[in-house]
């Protein structure tokens, strides 16, 4: 039941935007499935326990770097996605590898990666010259004779955006998939219960670390890129630093980061609840969304630690449990 | 070349005086993560609050600036009571990351809580306090007070912590949290009073910035990694090391900031900081 369930879902949002549905619920719906794709990315290690505070980094390398590489030196941002791949990669090698190998892990792990973060978000402003600072920068536009730029990979059309950003949700589970069926999700979860124990037995701590770190900057640097080319405008503040990589450890916390649908329903969840109390409360009351939002991750975390859809699974799984346990000697 | 060096004199002093700011704002995190374990994210804007505090009741309500900073001091330690008792306490058995998680919820809603009850606009106390001269160099006096405050705050921890009966009771909790118990020590209240004392250090720390800098609501955000990597680098929950971290700092950023813009020195500080994490992940003075 709840494979068709899961299938119904993604049809049913294939064919959302065929609907005669506005703009606006449209661009929300282009923005959740881009921000589950980044918590995606962040969920991948997360849920084996390496907690980093740091992914805002890498969302912000993948923002900036295509945006810079379009606007100073007129490169596609098909050929500035696979460059800030390879910065986010060697971002992620470089600041990874002395972690795992000198066994950084727990908190040190977070306020180390925070400081990635941060770094970032500093090197973006105090290059202010080139990066517009803390008043972000477009990318320059190469509309002005066509509709759409396939190269500049620029697309007015919202319904392109949205099966891009579909195919990114998809591709961000099917990674989920493959990393949850692999023997390196076993053995880093045997790690990140009892590292030393697990070394004994010769697993490559570091290097299977160092893999899942890897796959989860990448997945976090494409969407800074989408994010960056769908938003058509980048700021410091909105793609780095401390700010962004909590959104994204919540976002995925809030839904359930041990479960592949999790940083989905977490997404919607964080969205729906930003734009219905607007809607509701109007665009007057600054702030009020998102302290609800604080107090509810705080109540999350204390309550419901393994977020909406895994406190839901593990509950329909334990009224299942009876029954099926009555029914095996039978 | 002289006056060269004079500025940079002047940097390093400044740098020096920084420290001081710094290295308060680390010894309260420090005592909580010493004692409890815990790291709390949200730090900074308690210090927030501290200063809105200062504010609203110098400002608005018209009290003396003395009696604003004691009111300050009091609501924050009351806040690190309660975040203690209704936020940490229910998460102290699960995973040790959730307890960071949970205090970066209280960030945002801090953050956003002040947003909707002050607005964004920036505030000021609108106390000035007196330029220092030095032959040809300048220096801030509220950072210089800022500085002894520190100093004597970290004295008085110091002293409350070795002479005092409460003080050794923190202490042997903060060795073997399993033990104490046993030896008719309430760990609980242990964690109350510790939490108030780092909640009374975070409204000092309130009390010095709040006359050097313009108050709103995402000012934490500006000095609370900072204040986490001083921790680290110090060695988390060792209030020497943090002591001293903090003067390292400050003097990439001071210095940094005099040689290139004010922003390389805060990227310095923490690209020396990555870096020190890989030589001594323990931190400069952490044991093995």
């Amino acid at each position: 039941m709840a494979a068709n369930l899961r299938w119904i879902v993604i049809v049913a949002l294939a064919l959302a935007p065929l609907s005669a549905m506005g703009n606006y619920p449209l661009h929300l719906l282009i923005l959740c499935l881009l921000w589950v794709f980044a918590y995606t990315g962040w969920a991948i290690m997360g849920r084996l326990g390496l907690v980093s505070l740091g992914h805002g980094a890498f969302f912000g390398i993948g923002a900036y770097v295509v945006v810079m590489a379009w606007n100073h030196w007129g490169l596609s941002p098909w050929m500035g996605l696979p460059l800030a791949l390879a910065v986010a990669a060697l971002i992620a090698f470089l600041i990874g590898y002395p972690c795992f190998r000198f066994k950084i892990v727990g908190h040190y792990f977070a306020l180390v990666t925070l400081a990635l973060s941060e770094v970032t978000r500093l090197i973006i402003v105090a290059l202010r010259d080139q990066t517009g600072g803390s008043l972000g920068v477009t990318p320059t536009t190469a509309l002005q004779q066509a509709d759409y730029s396939l190269w500049a990979m620029q697309f007015p059309s919202k319904l392109v955006w949205f099966y891009v950003v579909f195919a990114c949700w998809l591709a961000g589970l099917w990674i989920w998939t493959r990393v949850d069926r692999s023997m390196a999700r076993l053995a880093l979860q045997a790690i990140s219960q009892e590292e030393d124990a697990a070394a004994s037995v010769g697993m490559s701590v570091t290097r299977l670390k160092l893999g899942i770190t890897m796959i989860s900057a990448l997945v976090t640097c494409a969407a800074g890129v989408l994010y960056a080319q769908y938003q058509q405008y980048v700021n410091p503040e909105t793609v780095s630093g401390i700010g962004i990589s909590l959104q994204m450890v919540f976002g995925a916390i809030a839904g359930g980061m041990f479960v592949r649908f999790g940083p989905t329903v977490g997404a919607a969840f964080t969205l729906l609840l930003a734009e219905g109390l607007r809607l509701a409360l109007g665009h007057d009351i600054h702030g009020l969304d998102t302290t609800l939002y604080g107090l509810m991750l705080v109540l999350f975390i204390i309550f419901l630690p393994k977020g909406i859809l895994g406190a839901a699974e593990e509950a329909l799984e334990k009224r299942a449990a009876p029954t099926t346990r009555a029914a095996a000697p039978s | 070349m002289p006056i060269f060096d004079i500025f940079l004199l002047e940097a390093i002093i400044n740098g020096l005086l920084l420290g001081g700011i710094l290295a308060l704002l680390a010894l309260g995190l420090n005592l909580i993560f010493g004692v409890i374990d815990v790291v709390w994210i949200c730090y900074a804007e308690m210090i927030m609050i501290g200063m809105y505090t200062v504010y609203y009741t110098h400002n608005v309500y018209g009290w003396p600036l003395w009696l604003a900073f004691i009111a300050a001091v009091a609501l924050v330690a009351v806040m690190g009571v309660i975040l203690h008792q209704f936020v940490i306490r229910p998460v102290l058995a699960a995973e040790p990351i959730n307890q960071l998680l949970v205090t970066g919820g209280v960030l945002f809603f801090l953050q956003a809580a002040a947003t909707l009850a002050f607005g964004v606009e920036f505030r000021n106390i609108g106390v000035q306090l007196p330029q220092l001269q030095l032959g040809e160099m300048y220096f801030s006096f509220s950072r210089l007070v800022a500085f002894l405050v520190a100093l004597a705050g970290m004295i008085g921890v110091y002293l409350f912590l070795k002479k005092t009966f409460l003080g050794t009771a923190i202490r042997a909790i903060s060795q073997d949290r399993a033990i104490m118990p046993l030896m008719g020590v309430n760990p609980n209240r242990i964690f109350l009073t510790t939490s108030a004392l780092g909640g009374g250090l975070a409204g000092l720390a309130a009390c010095l910035l709040v006359l050097q800098y313009d108050i709103h609501p995402a000012i934490g955000l500006s000095f609370g990694p900072i204040t986490f990597m001083v921790c680290v680098l110090g060695g988390l929950g060792n209030m020497v090391g943090g002591f001293i971290a903090a003067f390292i700092f400050a003097q990439f950023i001071s210095v940094g900031g005099f040689f290139l813009h004010s922003e390389w020195g805060y990227v310095l500080a923490f690209l020396f900081f990555i870096g020190v994490m890989f030589w001594r992940p323990q931190g400069i003075l952490g044991g093995k």
